[in-house]
């Protein structure tokens, strides 16, 4: 992937480097090593800053991902509504646990503090889609989407 | 009292987000042309009679505010939109800027003009990638229209991390770096985004901008309580019959968007307590229901208004269980820059977790107690300062759960 071409499009924007690493990260869906050694040369930073920088933020990620992040939300009032139930049922469809990624490659299982969907609980987004008030009977059927 | 009064939802509904004409044709963009036509000084002075007080948790007095970034001499000046909107249970700005992107953006080009700053910025959230392409696409149709003159705005992303909430770890993170909070002072207004003077406001404070100029500092300031003038919107999760969003005037009571709008508590259930202003606001017991939503009404009973988020639980709710919850929010989401918070939301979390386990004595409350005081005062930002309130407001008003926990 040509993540050089993609770091220099923010070459020229004030503290882009944010928004260099998304846009790497959107291709990639982690940012590795290279890629931080590329933006710290075009940003003009030391590497351990610009490392600094992609791990201060939950949303980036400096190790291998999944293609399809999903992430739940376990802020208290998806907590109460019964996030440990949607978990369960992810971890059980997918055969993996919280923090892991299927070994085909194609889910991460995250947590997530709120995503700003509470109108209806609990939460999990999927590539930062959301899916409000999920049940766990759900997931089977929302996962296919992303087979 | 307890009706809706929609001012900065006021085209909620009513417009085509995506098409700025139909914004133009409910008389949108008139506000920042009479702006301009005011002078500086006359705006300031304008907003600052309204009484506006900032959407964002501190309360302060916008037209205040925009002073100070006014009158510090600087070649270039920044407007910032903090829509980081990172409060658990708190979606009111998405709502704002999903439905209404161009009163936003009209408001931040009124401040623009105020304070003498030709470039804005919007700092999103990263959770709301979808919002990001409305203010995007809003933004592009704004510019076309010529509307916004040569005040320009971009829009940043944020990454996930609730600290870049706080106005100045929100500007080292459009910097480029770690969202760390600096040290104030000084403050944004004198020294902000690359060191020059800066306002960073609220979406919805922004977004009550355009009607204040509009209809005039003295309509605005008569609604709701006089102090802290206006309305707010509220968000409601939790065990409460209508989980969904309402706009009040400001003298509303607790016990009115809980039982009047919000519909009470689901099926036979009681109330037990609930928690405003977000994940870091006190949990309030019956008691205190007849409080109004006000900022100075709050903070008189150790509560906050903060993000305007209701998070309601009934009684067969386990608070213990919902503040480990919390505890453990916030160790996730301390930054680590100051020792009291990074410490100290690890060991209040260590300690709930205990307590929650049913492995606590009664020393650990009083270690909870003395901990949480001494972070109150100590952290350097409001994050670490606000931690304990969740755990010392139910300590104080909901012991009974704790004792029923202890060994
Ligand atoms: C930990 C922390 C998180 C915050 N999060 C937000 C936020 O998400 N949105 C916001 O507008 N203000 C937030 N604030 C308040 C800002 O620091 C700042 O006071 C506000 O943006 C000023 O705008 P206003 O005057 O319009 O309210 C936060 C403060 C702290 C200490
Ligand atoms: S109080 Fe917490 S979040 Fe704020 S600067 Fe200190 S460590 Fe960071
Ligand atoms: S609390 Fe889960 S999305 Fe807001």
């Amino acid at each position: 992937m040509d993540y050089q071409g993609i770091i220099a499009k923010y070459k020229d924007v004030p503290g882009g480097i944010i928004e260099a690493y998304h846009a790497v990260q959107k291709e990639l869906s982690y940012l590795p090593e290279e890629v931080i050694v590329e933006a710290a040369k075009i940003f003009n930073m030391p590497v351990a800053e610009a490392y600094g920088v992609a791990t201060f933020y939950s949303y980036l990620s400096v190790e291998p991902r999944g293609k399809n992040i999903i992430r739940i939300c376990e802020s208290a009032p998806c907590h109460i509504a019964g996030a440990a139930e949607v978990i369960a049922a992810l971890e059980r469809e997918l055969g993996i646990i919280m923090g892991e990624t299927t070994s085909d490659g194609k889910f991460t299982l995250e947590y997530t503090e709120c995503v700003g969907q509470c109108q209806s609980t609990p939460v999990i987004t999927i590539n930062g889609k959301p899916y409000a008030g999920v049940s766990p009977a759900q997931i089977a059927a929302i996962l296919a989407e992303y087979r | 009292m307890a009706e809706e009064l929609r001012i900065v939802l006021r085209n909620y509904g009513k417009i085509d987000p995506l098409n700025i004409d139909s914004y133009i044709a409910l008389g949108g963009y008139k506000a920042l042309e009479k702006a301009r036509g005011m002078d500086q000084k006359g705006l300031i002075e304008e907003i600052k009679q309204s009484g506006l007080r900032g959407r964002g948790g501190a309360g302060f007095n916008c037209g205040q505010k925009w002073q100070f970034a006014y009158m510090a001499p600087a070649e270039q000046k920044y407007v910032v939109c903090n829509a980081d909107e990172g409060e658990p249970g708190t979606y009111k700005d998405r709502l704002i800027m999903q439905n209404d992107p161009q009163s936003l953006i009209e408001g931040m080009a009124i401040c623009g003009y105020a304070i003498g700053a030709n470039q804005g910025y919007i700092y999103c959230r990263g959770e709301y990638p979808y919002v990001v392409e409305v203010l995007n696409q809003a933004i592009a149709q704004a510019k076309d229209k010529g509307v916004l003159g040569d005040f320009d705005i971009e829009v940043r992303m944020g990454a996930g991390a609730y600290v870049c909430g706080e106005e100045t770890a929100l500007i080292e993170s459009i910097e480029g770096k770690r969202g760390e909070p600096r040290f104030k002072p000084p403050f944004p207004p004198a020294q902000g985004l690359w060191q020059k003077p800066t306002i960073v406001n609220n979406v919805e404070t922004f977004a009550n901008i355009p009607v204040i100029v509009d209809k005039g500092a003295e309509w605005f300031a008569a609604i709701g309580a006089p102090a802290y003038p206006g309305t707010k919107v509220f968000t409601l999760t939790g065990d409460i019959n209508n989980k969904t969003f309402f706009e009040v005037p400001t003298n509303t009571t607790i016990r009115e968007i809980i039982y009047k709008l919000g519909g009470g508590i689901p099926g036979d259930r009681k109330f037990k307590a609930v928690q405003i202003g977000g994940t870091s606001g006190a949990f309030i017991p019956e008691a205190q229901l007849d409080t109004p939503v006000a900022f100075d009404a709050m903070a008189a009973i150790g509560a906050t208004l903060g993000s305007g988020a209701v998070f309601v639980l009934d009684d067969s709710r386990d608070i213990v269980d919902v503040v480990t919850r919390i505890a453990g929010f916030f160790e996730h989401e301390s930054c680590g820059k100051c020792a009291p918070c990074r410490e100290g939301t690890m060991r209040t979390a260590a300690l709930m977790e205990k307590i929650e386990a049913g492995e606590g004595a009664n020393d650990d409350i009083a270690l909870l107690e003395k901990l949480g005081r001494v972070m109150s005062y100590s952290c350097l930002c409001g994050l670490g300062q606000a931690a304990p309130t969740p755990v010392l407001s139910t300590i104080k008003h909901f012991k009974a759960d704790y004792n029923a926990k202890l060994l």
